[in-house]
Parts: C-alpha cells; structure tokens; sequence
C-alpha cells in the first residue's frame, strides 16, 4: 500500500458521491441508488493502514452528507463501524477471493443503510420508508456485493500501473556458474 | 502498540462524527454548504458533457429543418399572443370584481428559471438540489414547479445552490384541493419509497366523492403554495380509519425521476 493507492482511494469516495448524484439510472431502473461507500470501505479495510480507513470513513461520509439531506456527519458512524471489524480480523480473511470479497461488499453493503437509518430514526428524522424499502436494501446489497470484487480488480490495475513494483531477486548466483572451457 | 493505534483512531472518528452531529443548525449548514461546493468543477463538467451531444447535433441540424421549425415557432407566438391578450383581458375584468367586492387582488406569479444539479444520493430522502441560490433571489419555502405541476419547495439556501424538497419526501407536505363539486381539500403526503409518481392524499372527509381523473390542485392553505397549481390526478379512493376519513391515491403530473428544469415561483 503506496501514497498513491490512499490518494487514489480518496479520490474514487469522491468520484463515487458525485457519481451517485448525478446518475439517475439505477433509480429509475431499479428503483434504489446504489451506494458504492460501503464496498469503497471494504477495500480499504482489507488494503489500507487505519489512517486511511478513518480518512475514507470521515470525508466519505462528509461527501455524501453534503449532497444528501442526511444530517452532516451521520454517514461516517455506519462507514467506520463496516470497516473496522474487517480492519481488526484481515489477517484472518482470505482477501485475495472474489467470493470473499464479494460477500463482505454485500454484508457491508446491507449494514451501513441499516445503520444510517436507525441512526436517523434516534435522532428524531422522518425518513421515507415502506415495503418498498426492502427492495432498495436489497439493490444497495446486490450493488454493493458486486462492486467489491471490481474496486479490487480496478486498485490492482492502478496499483500495477501507476506504482512501483517490489523487484524480486533473481535465482543466478555467479560463484556457482559452471565455467565450459578448454583445459589448457 | 499497533492495536492501540487502531482504537485512538476509532476513538478519532467517533469523536469527529459526534462533534459534527452536534454542531449547531447554521453552522452544519455552512459546512454542508462549503463541502458540496467541491463538487462544483465536476458538475459543471457534468454539463458540459451531456451538452455536448445535442451541440453536435445542432451543428449537423439541416437548414430546411431549422426553417420548418422557427416557421412553427412564429405561429406559436401569435397563438400565444392572441392567449395573452384574452388573459389580460380576463386578469382586468377579475381585477374589477375583486375591487367591486373589497376582494384582494391577486399578484402576477413570477419564475426564475433553475437547472436541476443533483439528486439525493440516499434512497430514503426525495430532494435535488437546483443551481440558483440567496445570490438569486431564493428563500426557504419557496414552490418549485414545471410547466405541468407542482413539484415541491425550496428546503435550504445557499448562495449559488439551494436544496429542493419532492412532493413525496415525508418532510414536503402540500395542502391540495380536488377539482369536484364539493371542493374537497385534503393533505398530500409521501406514498412509498418506490414509486414516485404516486402520492397519497389523506385526511379527506369521509364524505368526499371522489372520482377517478379528477384534477388536484394546491388548495392555498398554509401560505407556502399559492392556490391553483396543479398537482396531479386521482387515481383511487378508500375509506380508512373505520370510515372516519378518506384517502386517496393521487398521479403526480410530473415525472420526478426525469426533472432536469424547474421553475422557483419567487412571487
């Protein structure tokens, strides 16, 4: 994990919350946005130090606070309390798996909302909800299970591209070439 | 060591989300403000982008074409012309009556015309946000409609960029009247989360006949929509609370999910 790779992670939380403002499709598709912070949280917690988990869970939620009629700072709770656990328990998590990613992106992906949701309901908000909020709850799931294993694939291209890579060391050893020569 | 670094930075970020839950209305306000500002560069980028296909289009758009068209036009305006001057006349005769009666009379509506920016990017909030802001003119509570109906009102203002409330978000409530013989008035509130062409209108008296198509306006009660905006059309109607009131479904005339221009009525 380079500089690079926790200014492109920040740079893709912004890119994200524009995104979800902007595009309309999904919505009128499907009938939910999909939000893509939870699976964005997911990669980080299993590819970056806390800085940048606590970083990506501050200003995401900012981000999406800002363009939202959420209260400004309720995003950051749901977003650090996904990534932290997984944070704490990588070394025991097979992150390498596209299963295993996708199935954290879709637990994640299912949390946060909940999370937010309660969240607004203590703090005495009225938030639109109904049967049809399952459906949305399962579409941010689904989305969020799928964009997991793609934010992997797409930092690792990044990573291949734009970054150093770790030089390995070669097998030859001179002191033990067998010298072919002519006995004089 | 390396556990205790991961608690003080969770300790950090929770610390930083209560601070900020509890700062003061204005002040988060402000800062929700200044933050959704940084995003300014892309949507103008944004707009440029999808403005650019139908320049293209323009640009290869044949003469003939463009001739039929301003030739439509100019036959437009004088339809128009002509309305207008049966307007003004009707408008005059009105004025006279309500003089004649010791009647108010009634302000001309004024528009300011407003791109819709972005959309709320939670699913459980119905609200976008418009590009004119206290820089144009804007206050809270303003109705924002479309040349077909009532679409909401102004929530929050900033100095380029304000926050719309949609019929339908649990925090835009409207006062509407059915267009029958009765009159019967009733109080438009969101419906459900996934279709947002459909409001429910309740508290109608248990009385109300009510009839499929009948048209829905804004009744005026409340102060914050003029009378006689329309809103939409019944769909159904059913008795709940044990037949104590009525409800109904009301069709919005706008489709929510395709705004890209709005009208902010500032008077």
């Amino acid at each position: 994990m380079n500089v690079l790779n926790s200014i492109l992670v920040l740079a893709a939380a912004f890119l994200c919350v524009f995104g979800e403002s902007v595009l309309t499709g999904p919505r009128n598709l499907l009938g939910a946005q999909i939000v893509l912070l939870p699976a964005l949280m997911i990669y980080a917690a299993l590819s970056c130090n806390i800085g940048i988990v606590s970083l990506l869970a501050i200003f995401g939620g900012l981000w999406f606070d800002s363009l939202s009629a959420n209260p400004l700072g309720l995003t950051i709770l749901p977003l650090f309390i996904i990534s932290f656990p997984v944070f704490l328990q990588r070394d025991l998590i097979l992150r390498e798996l596209p299963f295993a990613q996708f199935i954290l992106g879709g637990v994640a992906s299912a949390i946060a909302p909940f999370i937010s949701v309660l969240l607004l309901l203590t703090a005495g908000k009225h938030p639109l909800l109904g049967w049809g909020s399952l459906w949305q709850w399962l579409v941010m799931t689904a989305g969020g299970a799928l964009a997991t294993p793609f934010f992997f694939a797409l930092f690792g291209w990044c990573d291949k591209a734009l970054g150093y890579q770790v030089r390995t060391e070669t097998s030859f050893r001179p002191d033990r070439e067998i010298l072919r020569r002519r006995r004089t | 060591m390396f556990k205790q670094n991961n608690y003080i930075a969770a300790g950090i970020v929770v610390l930083a989300a209560v601070l900020i839950l509890s700062l003061p209305s204005s002040a988060t306000a402000h800062l929700k403000l200044a933050l959704g500002s940084l995003f300014l560069p892309l949507f103008g980028l944004a707009n440029a982008g999808q403005q650019l296909p139908a320049d293209l289009a323009d640009s290869v758009l044949p003469r003939r074409e463009l001739l039929h068209e301003i030739a439509n036009l100019r036959q437009q305006v004088q339809q128009l012309q002509v309305q207008q001057l049966q307007a003004q006349a009707t408008a005059k005769e009105n004025d006279r009556f309500r003089d004649l009666y010791g009647w108010q009379r009634q302000q001309p509506w004024k528009f300011k015309l407003a791109r819709v920016i972005t959309r709320d990017p939670a699913n459980w909030w119905r609200t976008i946000e418009i590009d004119l802001g206290s820089h144009d003119g804007i206050t809270p509570n303003l109705p924002v409609l479309t040349q077909d109906g009532l679409i909401g009102r102004v929530s929050s203002v900033g100095l380029t960029r304000s926050q719309v409330i949609l019929i339908g978000d649990p925090n835009c409530r409207v006062s509407v009247l059915v267009q029958n013989t009765a009159q019967d008035t009733g109080i438009l509130s969101a419906s459900g989360p996934l279709n947002s062409s459909l409001a429910d209108l309740t508290y109608l008296s248990s009385s109300a006949n009510l009839k499929s198509g009948q048209q829905v306006l804004t009744s005026g009660i409340g102060g914050v929509f003029p009378r006689g905006i329309p809103v939409g059309e019944i769909v159904d109607s059913r008795q709940v609370e044990f037949g104590l009131y009525t409800q109904a479904r009301v069709k919005l005339n706008v489709n929510l999910g395709a705004l890209e221009e709005v009208m902010v009525l500032v008077q």
